[in-house]
């Protein structure tokens, strides 16, 4: 049975990675929902969020197969209630429309969102949260015509307490470590 | 005294200085590397340039194609144990180098292949002779890095050499710019020992190995498969410790073979689409099933759903990602095989296994009779590639290096060479090159000069890489050539004949003259047509002090048995088409 999983890859931050990465989802003909790359909490290591909708088997493969990948620390992945994730999604409406009526005021207010910038022709409004949430305030803002709209990746973060990037490279240190002294 | 001046220190420190290409080199000998097989062009020559002050210390070997480089340095890892290096120029000469590079990654082959990159200003710019080739070669890589600076090249090649031979071995690309070898960089080297994202091997596991050793000491019937990763960490040793003190039988996959002596009486023989049969059927029939560095490749299971379901698997891996990636271990033990199996040797009961072994026993007699006595003693006139093949065996006592090209001739050459020694079987497993056979047979001579290389080879192969006769020509290696020739491209005709109702759809050759264009190489040759010659010549072969071929005209269409068709069960091998 497919389900969603998020995936959560640390890597070394070096140039041709994301396309290694891509490419073993690629090769799979699995689809990527979302993809999410940015610095850690430490510097110059990468975090790469992605979201699949797949059989667990093939998740754990998969995570194993980018696991295996020289340049990258370590691979995880999890369910959706196991993180908490948010996206966030950008809206432009026209500023008439925003005029006439104080409906898309009340939509912004009840949403959560807020508006970045207005000017005489469109109004920008950002809205964070899970994909349903972003989609409903599409739908509620074109009925008075979205002129552009756009949904980020997702973010996420474990629930869990120990998934702590600098712990987790000391016991790499000590594994490593550990490995030469057996093989001298 | 006066100090020196500070331009005199500048002078002095730029004389110091060595050109990156120059640090290519050093770097190499760094490593320990004798040879290099290659092909230079343009954007690698500062690099070959080089190479030309130290023709005393490194041996390079021009192949007649790029792709004859990387398979021949591909045949000398896997006879040696070492990385096997080679250089290419950018663009044709890099892409050249891809097939091997999916050969030796999908076959865990230690390499490191250098090539030359357009100049950094012009990446992107669709420059002559550029490709993008750690895009290219990304996916068929262990790890790639393209250097642009002379700085980095010292440790962008520690870290390639400790990359492709550590942990499961594998392919490296380091893709070097042209004005990286022309820039100057004072040299140090340093090897590398580790990598932070990077854990080439896990620790045992002693829980897990107790469990096995539990399971194995309570199995009726044990049956263990060996691969590669025997070879590979070294444990044939600790292999046949192992299967001796538990008694247990032991067939190998195509790249395992030579892990255990032929003759041992453990040893059941080979698995697969045309392995023996009883290891096939046998699969189906052990309640516990102990795989050793191998990975359950889909010509060694079949149909996976009917593979084994009635055994506990018990899998001895070095690479987490083959754990639970076709069957399902009911008990994982992650790390170096020698290591796993020394450990498993002391934790297990001595035990007989008698007449489970007899078992095996009784199923090679079965395919003795109706497969083997008919290819080693056939009736018709015309040869089968296994008579060639054990005539050749029982010529060189079972001690040569056995190189075999892809398809019947392949399949001959495991099925009917006996193995006395490791590393004497070299063959392109995962990936089924055709053309793999003759380069690779070069790198092995080169890299094992004392033992008798003998490469078979079908006519189709053959003329995938006919060219690098002339390599064995420039170099005078002894290599012995045996080609399988039945003016067909063998295996796929078999399938033709099997299951698209006899439609040869192209695949019958008009070949040319294998013998004299030996001759034309300076290579001398001899065919054979009848049973009488056979002996004779390749006595004659095996005699000659230099390179040798042999062309055999084999019966034009004979079947390679036992086989288990595409998506049948391995219990379903068949003896014979008229199964």
């Amino acid at each position: 049975m497919k389900e969603e999983f998020i995936i959560s890859a640390y890597s070394e931050n070096h140039i041709g990675l994301l396309n290694r990465i891509t490419i073993i989802f690629t090769r799979r003909k699995v689809n990527i929902e979302s993809l999410t790359v940015s610095e850690s909490a430490l510097r110059g290591i990468s975090k790469f969020t992605i979201v699949v909708r797949e059989e667990r088997s093939r998740v754990e493969n998969i995570v194993k197969q980018i696991e295996k990948q020289v340049d990258v620390l370590k691979a995880y992945f999890h369910t959706n209630e196991e993180m908490i994730f948010q996206e966030i999604a950008l809206y432009k409406v026209p500023t008439q429309a925003l005029m006439e009526s104080d409906q898309i005021e009340r939509m912004v207010r009840k949403h959560n969102a807020r508006i970045l910038e207005i000017t005489k022709d469109y109004t920008v409004i950002e809205k964070t949260g899970h994909k349903e949430e972003t989609q409903e305030l599409f739908e509620g803002l074109n009925k008075f015509g979205v002129l552009q709209f756009i949904r980020s990746g997702r973010v996420a973060i474990t629930r869990s307490a120990n998934e702590r990037l600098s712990e987790f490279l000391a016991e790499r240190d000590a594994l490593l470590a550990s490995i030469e002294m057996k093989s001298n | 005294m006066t100090a020196p001046s500070k331009e005199f220190m500048e002078m002095k420190q730029k004389a110091m200085q060595i050109t990156g290409a120059e640090a290519v080199i050093r770097s190499l000998l760094e490593e320990g590397v004798e040879t290099i097989f290659g092909y230079p062009g343009g954007a690698i020559m500062p690099v070959y340039d080089a190479l030309y002050d130290f023709d005393k210390q490194v041996r390079h070997i021009l192949t007649r194609h790029e792709q004859g480089a990387v398979h021949a340095a591909q045949g000398y890892a896997r006879v040696t144990g070492d990385v096997g290096v080679c250089f290419a120029t950018s663009g044709p000469g890099a892409t050249n180098l891809i097939t091997g590079i999916a050969d030796a990654m999908i076959d865990s082959t230690p390499l490191v292949c250098i090539t030359g990159q357009v100049a950094s200003p012009l990446l992107g710019t669709d420059a002559f002779q550029e490709s993008d080739v750690v895009g290219i070669s990304m996916p068929v890589t262990k790890w790639n890095y393209q250097i642009t600076t002379p700085e980095e090249i010292p440790t962008a090649i520690a870290q390639a050499f400790y990359i492709a031979r550590s942990g499961r071995p594998g392919p490296v690309v380091l893709d070097l710019t042209k004005d990286a070898q022309f820039g100057k960089v004072d040299f140090t080297y340093k090897r590398c020992e580790k990598i932070r994202s990077y854990v080439p091997e896990y620790p045992l596991d002693k829980e897990s190995l107790k469990s096995a050793s539990d399971l194995i000491n309570s199995a009726k019937k044990p049956f263990l498969l060996f691969g590669q990763g025997v070879v590979l960490s070294g444990a044939e040793r600790e292999l046949q410790e192992f299967i001796e003190k538990a008694g247990i039988p032991a067939a190998g996959t195509l790249l395992g073979l030579s892990a255990l002596d032929s003759e041992h009486e453990l040893n059941t023989g080979m698995l697969g689409m045309h392995g023996n049969y009883g290891p096939n059927i046998k699969t189906n029939e052990c309640d516990v099933l102990i795989a050793v560095g191998m990975r359950f490749d889909d010509r060694v299971t079949g149909d996976v759903k009917r593979y084994a379901r009635q055994a506990k698997v018990i899998h001895l891996e070095i690479d987490p990602s083959e754990i639970n990636k076709i069957i399902k271990a009911d008990i994982a033990v992650l790390g170096d095989a020698k290591k796993s199996l020394r450990m498993l040797t002391r934790l297990v009961k001595r035990q007989e296994h008698t007449d489970w072994v007899n078992e095996f026993h009784q199923a090679a007699d079965i395919e003795d009779e109706k497969v083997i006595q008919k290819d080693l003693f056939p009736v018709k006139p015309g040869l089968t590639m296994g008579e060639v093949v054990r005539m050749s065996s029982e010529l060189t006592n079972n001690q040569s290096v056995v190189v075999a090209d892809v398809g019947q001739n392949q399949m001959a050459a495991a099925r009917y060479s006996k193995f006395s020694k490791t590393r004497s079987h070299i063959s392109s497993g995962g990936l089924g090159t055709m053309g793999f056979g003759l380069p690779a047979a070069i790198g092995a001579k080169i890299g094992a000069p004392d033992r008798e290389v003998v490469a078979f080879v079908g006519d189709g192969g053959l003329q995938m890489t006919i060219q690098e006769l002339g390599t064995i020509a420039q170099e005078n290696l002894p290599v012995k050539l045996v080609v399988l020739n039945n003016h067909f491209l063998g295996m796929v005709r078999q399938w033709q004949q099997l299951f698209f109702e006899r439609r040869y759809s192209f695949t019958e050759m008009v070949n040319p003259d294998f013998v004299k264009i030996a001759e034309g190489f300076g290579i001398p040759g001899k065919q054979v047509t009848t049973r009488e010659e056979l002996k004779v010549a390749m006595k004659e072969m095996i005699d000659n002090p230099g390179p040798f071929l042999l062309d055999v005209l084999v019966e034009k269409e004979d079947n390679i048995f036992p086989m288990v068709p595409t998506g049948a069960s391995v219990s379903d091998i068949l003896l014979s088409a008229e199964e």
